[in-house]
């Protein structure tokens, strides 16, 4: 008898689930979906406030009923999960190095939350917060 | 049997193999390779070796002072014509190495690094970090690849060189994943299969180092020269053997035994201060080294672990720094297999079995007495490495002969107008598979390949390690022959045909057996200590007798004849070997 | 020294006889210090010569003993019994078809290696005599790290692309393209673009990190993809601007 290689077959639809950091892959994935949804609302909200008044109002009130307030949690936590993990993996796609010294990774995280915090102030303040 | 027609077959794709290789390519592109090698080429053991290469590099040293380091290091059994054409050649084979990619270690300036290695006068170790091997066999490896007319084979296990009328004109080889015996017809064949370091129990060498190109050659008629050299390295990790490169003491390591003494300055190695300084105490020669902690040991000095006595290997005024940059390997090994990080704790090290210095008999050119045959790397034994190989000469050697091997080939296959006939190499082919079909057939002899690696591991650690005498050399052969007598009597447990490891292992070990004699009774005939043979009841280094090459003849199941063949005297006539305080 | 015994349940497969894998299970003693593959090695010495598997080095360098334990891609060398529950479950590598028991194949991994032109391409050949290349510390330290693969698999292993995707060149092979593009010495990084920019190529991965996670040598192939990307982005973009710029 000679070779008979084995194949093993991967289902390509519930993979993911074979491993936790698949799993948190797929979380960071999905987390995208939640992100675009949440796009979406905005630009809804927008589109009401230059119909006028009325339509504005309209929208805040839908805004405020349970059903829309669960879905900004949930957009919220997707949201930061989907940054922070992008933020950790930061300093394996942009590696720094001055000379002989490699910046440590927790120096460009850092920079990136830093960033963060700067820019959501300035709009804050912007808006008058 | 099926039949590959090629130029050059090469045997083992580590270094030398993969050097040979492309320099074929390189010297004609038309001639067609066939590289076998029993596992892929990154596996090879070369991937294996730390702390790097040597070739002059600094102004202040000289080609004279490695000649002289090396031939005094090999107790004058280094034929002195090899050692001349090798330190000319190493500089320029490593600097081919830095223009193909390897990754060597740098100073500020941008040129390459050099460290100081045992036994050295200047440093000329050339080093990538402590992973050298590694480096140089990748680079090999992906460079060779940009050559269409290096045909690989990985995983082909060669049984046999195949004769016709006195010359080696192919070889024949097993298919692991299909089983199938494969016969290769050349015009010249070239051996770079390593060393045989397991036919040892306690060893730096992986589980492919089983001597199976030097039985090859052995049996198809070449001598195998000085098999009764074998180095220890001194640092090894108990339990496991794994190297902890001497690199670590060209950085500034200490050994110190169970007081924390540096016990080297006790066996003409001293002073210890000033420390770090070339040629004396940590920084000797690996020999002295390996014989001063037996000496220790049976002095009671060293410390018992239940993986046998060790002493200590202190890294720790280093420095976590330097360690981190120069040896992350031996940091990361330490700390791995021995729960020791050596920026905190010295490591626990003992001698270990690691260089076959003997090998396959060639010349200057890595030409064997077979018309066709070559060889090149630990297999074959030049000599540049005498009776104790320097630190760091290897990997050079690798890319010297491994490359003169192959121009060697690449002439002879472009002197052959034809190949020989193919009803004359088949016979020869089909009498190696016959061979193998016998231990197939083999039934009811009761003996175990792991049985038998065992009792030649022990029979050889016994009677022919570190320090050997008469009486237990007899006894090793003895038991040695009747070893070989019983391999008759294997049975092969896995009968099937895809990737049987059991048939392999079988044929290794049969591999082992035949070096293992040829090492045991070579080392009953020398009667004097020299380098790495050291004879408890023939202390002295005789050169009226013995400043000559040893020769093992096989004669199967009778122990080896040995012949003795003049070492070849140009410039340096044999001297004390001299370490430490008193040397010039 | 005290021994402990350990459970192996290790994925079979005999071509020969067996229409799938199957499970068979030994018993074995261990010594504290053993790790995966010393166990193995005593079911191969002394209770079933039958096994097959690689290995050699048996101190993490030469790539040979990958095996996926307890559901990890994991070289059984580095893998220490002390860390291990009393049952372990040894598959071979996933991802690549099974020649025969923990033996996989290895045919396709070595195409794609040698897919990317892994070797130095420099601007003009220089002579030996010449001398070598001059290299600071600091472009040395700059791809220093993609050097270190060991071409163990572990990462195939990994990545569920290549396990979905037919032709991903796969993380390996794609830090040793990465290796090479970022060494001072080497112009070779247009005549890799072909593949190493090709859909099958950097694009093909999500960026799960499991390659990175598993590597035992930490290369950290996916940054090394990461990084490819942006650097081919740019490409893209200083093309869109300067159309035929010398690459």
């Amino acid at each position: 008898m000679s070779r008979k290689p084995y194949i093993r077959t991967l289902s390509s639809t519930s993979w993911w689930l074979a491993q936790p950091r698949y799993i948190r892959y797929m979380a960071r994935e999905v987390s995208c979906v939640l992100i675009g949804a949440y796009t979406g609302v905005i630009v809804v909200g927008l589109l009401r406030l230059s119909e006028g008044a009325n339509a504005w109002a309209g929208f805040v009130a839908a805004m405020q009923t349970p059903a829309s307030v669960v879905f900004h949690l949930l957009a919220l936590a997707f949201a930061l999960y989907h940054t922070t993990t992008w933020f950790n993996v930061t300093p394996k796609a942009m590696p720094l190095q001055f000379g002989d010294t490699q910046v440590p990774g927790s120096i460009i995280i850092g920079a990136h939350y830093a960033g963060w915090i700067v820019i959501s102030a300035a709009l804050l303040l912007l808006a008058g917060v | 049997m099926e039949m590959t027609t090629t130029d050059i077959v090469i045997v083992g794709a580590g270094g030398a193999g993969l050097r040979a290789a492309i320099a074929i390519a390189e010297s004609n592109p038309d001639l067609k390779i066939a590289l076998l090698s029993k596992v892929y080429p990154m596996r090879s053991h070369t991937v294996a070796a730390e702390g790097g290469a040597a070739g002059v590099a600094k102004d202040e040293d000289s080609l004279d002072n490695h000649f002289n380091d090396t031939v005094s290091g090999g107790d004058w059994l280094c034929d002195q014509d090899a050692v001349d054409l090798f330190v000319e050649q190493a500089p320029k084979e490593l600097t081919q190495m830095e223009h193909w990619g390897c990754p060597w270690s740098r100073t500020s300036d941008g040129k390459v690094a050099v460290r100081p290695f045992g036994g050295m006068k200047i440093e000329r170790t050339w080093y990538a970090a402590d992973k050298t091997g590694f480096h140089m066999l990748h680079t090999l490896f992906q460079t060779s690849m940009q050559y269409p007319s290096i045909e690989r084979y990985d995983e082909y296990y060669t049984t046999d060189l195949l004769m016709v009328d006195g010359a080696c004109r192919g070889v024949a080889a097993i298919e692991m994943r299909t089983g199938q015996m494969r016969l290769f017809r050349a015009k010249a064949v070239i051996i770079c299969t390593g060393g045989a370091g397991r036919v040892f129990p306690f060893t730096t060498n992986g589980a492919i180092k089983t001597g199976d190109g030097m039985a090859m050659a052995y049996r198809a008629g070449v001598a195998l020269k000085d098999m009764e050299f074998v180095q220890y390295h001194p640092t090894g990790l108990p339990g496991t053997g794994i190297l902890i490169t001497e690199g670590s003491r060209g950085e500034g390591g200490i050994l110190v035994n169970n007081d924390g003494y540096r016990y080297l300055q006790d066996y003409n190695l001293g002073p210890p201060d000033p420390w770090p300084r070339k040629k004396a105490m940590e920084l000797g020669p690996r020999d002295r080294l390996s014989q001063a902690f037996w000496h220790e040991q049976k002095k009671g000095r060293t410390i018992s672990t239940p993986h046998g006595d060790v002493v200590h290997l202190d890294l720790r005024h280093l420095g976590e720094k330097k360690i981190n940059e120069r040896l992350p390997m031996v940091r990361d090994l330490a700390i791995s297999y021995v729960g020791v990080d050596p920026v905190k704790e010295p490591i626990p090290v003992r001698p270990v079995v690691h260089y076959t210095m003997g090998g396959i008999d060639t010349d200057i050119d890595a030409k064997t007495a077979v018309p066709g045959l070559f060889a090149a790397g630990e297999c074959a034994c030049v000599s540049i490495n005498g009776a104790n190989r320097l630190g760091s000469n290897s990997l050079t050697e690798l890319l010297v002969f491994g490359s003169r091997a192959g121009r060697g080939a690449a002439e002879v296959a472009m002197a052959e107008s034809t190949h020989v006939d193919e009803s004359a190499i088949e016979k020869a082919a089909e009498e190696a598979r016959a061979k193998v079909t016998g231990l197939f057939q083999n039934v009811g002899g009761g003996e175990t390949i792991s049985g038998l690696r065992k009792d030649m591991n022990s029979t050889m650690e016994e009677g022919a390690g570190i320090y050997r005498t008469e009486e237990s050399l007899k006894d090793t052969c003895v038991t040695m022959k009747e070893i070989h007598a019983r391999f008759a009597n294997i049975d092969l447990e896995d009968k099937s045909n895809v990737y049987n490891t059991d048939l392999l292992q079988a044929l290794e070990l049969g591999a082992m057996i035949d070096v293992a004699r040829a090492m045991a009774v070579s080392a009953l005939n020398r009667q004097e200590s020299r380098g790495s043979h050291q004879r408890l009841d023939f202390v002295e280094r005789d050169d009226e007798k013995f400043l000559r090459h040893s020769l093992a003849s096989y004669a199967g199941a009778d122990d080896p004849g040995v012949d003795y063949r003049d070492v070849v005297i140009t410039r340096s006539q044999p001297a004390e070997r001299v370490y430490g305080g008193d040397q010039k | 020294m005290s021994l402990r015994t350990f459970e192996l349940e290790i994925m079979r497969y005999d071509p020969d006889k067996d229409s799938e894998p199957r499970f068979e299970t030994f018993s074995v003693p261990c010594e504290e210090d053993w790790v995966v593959l010393d166990a193995v090695n005593y079911v191969k010495d002394n209770l079933d010569r039958t096994l097959s598997y690689r290995w050699s080095c048996h101190m993490a360098v030469c790539g040979s003993c990958g095996m996926m334990i307890n559901g990890e891609p994991s070289l059984s060398c580095k893998t220490f019994m002390r860390h291990m529950p009393d049952k372990i479950r040894i598959e071979p590598l996933a991802n690549f078809p099974i020649e025969r028991d923990l033996v996989v194949v290895m045919d396709d991994f070595m195409d794609k290696l040698a897919s990317v032109k892994p070797y130095l391409v420099a601007k003009e050949k220089k002579a030996v005599e010449d001398g070598s290349y001059l290299q600071s510390p600091a472009q040395l330290k700059k791809f220093k790290q993609y050097t270190l693969c060991i071409n163990c698999t572990l990462c195939y292993s990994a990545c569920p692309q290549y396990a979905l995707g037919e032709g991903f060149v796969g993380p390996a092979a794609l830090a040793l393209a990465h290796r090479y593009n970022l060494d001072s010495r080497d112009v070779g990084r247009s005549a890799r673009a072909d593949v190493v920019a090709s859909n099958e190529g950097i694009w093909e991965c999500s960026f799960v990190g499991a390659c990175s996670e598993v590597c035992p040598e930490h290369v950290d192939p996916a940054g090394a993809i990461q990084q490819t990307k942006i650097a081919s982005t740019l490409d893209y973009f200083k093309d869109l601007i300067t159309p035929g710029r010398d690459k």
